[in-house]
């Protein structure tokens, strides 16, 4: 099968055979990242635009880097130095982008739903690189990748999810991503992180990190968001981040109880010693480098594949 | 539209000994196969040059490293289609610095493909040389390209369609011509 999707806006609306194809094609593209001279002229002439309105390291440097390995031009727009700062709204900002003719735009925004009215106004690709807390379906890909690469298959494993699972677009992405392939999938978090209708996604609930991960094949730990929750958190969210890393930390002695092949994950950027303590972090259970490394692949893969046809 | 087949121009010892020549051939031009070293092009030539590999092995006991290149992030007609096609990877598993590299296909047609290999290849280093060998050159060149080593010459109209079947792949060795059905 091919691809034949104008945009990527959300892992809830790729069927299994679309996942399996950017994950073939990604590990495919995955040899660039080894040669001494990393280009390939596949995406010749073609423009990239990354338009980043929220801050962003490693999906937007990874766009960059994909796009740059495939030889496409980018141009990389934050939200600081644009004219969004001077008042203009979303939907001009993309029209007056359109009109210098792009094939692909990379939206990254604080508003879920912003990658859908892009998509929906322009002629180009657009690709969702996390839309608020709704989706951020490239480091859903990214991560399938790592799993199938370390485990050599995703059926039936089990994945565990813990932290901030209601204000997480990673951890929606990731659900819908390994439900449709298979997997399956418990979140774990304080009560009032975790939204009210999870269950309807095919997901269990875990109260108890020690619970959570006793059996699970992978352990994914979110960041806490503390900059965007810094008002919720005197609401009552949750009484304190030390309580929070105590609780739901996960540290070398609550890993004693989890299996012996157990892969530890992590979206990044990591609050040492919140989500995670600095050993685990770094231990030998930690993909999080590797997680990066497959960003790029998982990155060039969708450019590559969404470059070719005029879509639907 | 349906194709039909229209001749037979290979059967399996036919081609088996095709590939023997090429392997002589090879070891011939390149002085007993020093820092000799065999590419090729996915999906059936990465089958041919393994056999070849074997082949150069049985004849001067010598093992030549074999490399299978995937050609498509360099065709000359990405993007054309609705969909883009599928990447199949690369795996050169050794440096081609320095190497005399023996690029090998199942059909030489139009060009376009060896083309697309020998950017390929210079994208991953210098190669001492290059070489072309092909099981069929069917002719209709659109690029000034010729073989080194040619299993047969086969003269084709351009809209026949010329098969190379290989028992890894298709379950036999044989080379077929097509043609469309009326």
């Amino acid at each position: 099968m091919g691809w034949r999707r104008k945009d990527l806006l959300t892992m809830r609306e790729l069927e299994p055979g679309e996942i399996l194809l950017v994950l073939d094609t990604a590990e495919s593209l995955k040899e660039i990242a080894t040669r001494e001279i990393k280009k390939v002229p596949a995406l010749r002439g073609k423009t990239v635009v990354n338009l980043f309105l929220e801050p962003s390291t490693r999906t937007r440097t990874s766009f960059e880097i994909a796009g740059k390995w495939l030889s496409a031009d980018i141009i990389n727009i934050s939200g600081s130095s644009s004219s969004v700062v001077k008042g203009e709204s979303l939907l001009d900002t993309a029209k007056n982008l359109e009109a210098m003719s792009p094939d692909i735009v990379v939206i990254r925004h604080a508003s879920a739903g912003a990658a859908h009215l892009l998509a929906r106004s322009l002629r180009c690709s657009v690709i969702n690189g996390g839309d608020g807390a709704h989706e951020h379906p490239t480091q859903a890909l990214l991560d399938l990748l790592t799993i199938r690469e370390k485990k050599g298959h995703l059926e039936g494993l089990k994945a565990v999810i813990v932290g901030d699972i209601a204000r997480s677009r990673v951890a929606r992405s990731n659900i819908w991503g390994m439900r449709k392939l298979g997997m399956s999938v418990t979140v774990a978090g304080p009560p009032t992180l975790i939204p009210p209708h999870v269950g309807e996604l095919g997901v269990k609930v875990a109260y108890a990190i020690e619970e959570a991960i006793r059996d699970a094949d992978i352990i994914m730990m979110l960041r806490l968001q503390h900059e965007r929750q810094e008002g919720q958190m005197t609401t009552g969210l949750f009484p304190s981040l030390r309580e929070y890393s105590r609780l739901w930390g996960l540290t070398l002695e609550k890993l004693r109880g989890a299996r012996d092949d157990v892969l530890i994950m992590h979206p990044g950027p990591v609050n040492r010693g919140i989500e995670m303590s600095p050993e685990v972090a770094d231990g030998p259970y930690s993909v999080i480098l590797e997680q990066v490394t497959n960003g790029v692949a998982v990155r060039m893969a969708l450019l590559y594949l969404m470059a070719g046809g005029k879509g639907q | 539209m349906s194709l039909r087949e229209k001749a037979e121009v290979m059967d399996g010892p036919t081609l088996d000994r095709s590939l023997t020549r090429i392997a002589h051939e090879i070891l011939e031009r390149n002085q007993g196969g020093q820092d000799l070293a065999l590419v090729g092009i996915k999906m059936r030539g990465e089958i041919l040059a393994r056999r070849i590999a074997e082949k150069l092995r049985t004849i001067e006991g010598i093992v030549v490293p074999v490399g299978a290149l995937d050609i498509t992030l360099y065709r000359d007609d990405l993007g054309m289609f609705d969909e883009q096609p599928l990447i199949k990877g690369t795996e050169i598993p050794f440096p081609i610095t320095g190497k005399s590299v023996v690029l090998v296909d199942d059909v030489l047609f139009t060009g376009r493909t060896t083309r697309a290999a020998l950017d390929a290849i210079m994208d991953l280093g210098r190669p001492r040389l290059i070489q072309l060998a092909v099981l069929v050159d069917r002719g209709h060149r659109e690029l000034p390209l010729r073989a080194d080593y040619v299993g047969k010459n086969l003269p084709t109209s351009r809209r026949e369609l010329v098969q190379v079947l290989l028992r890894e792949e298709d379950g036999q060795d044989r080379v077929v011509i097509q043609e469309p059905e009326e």
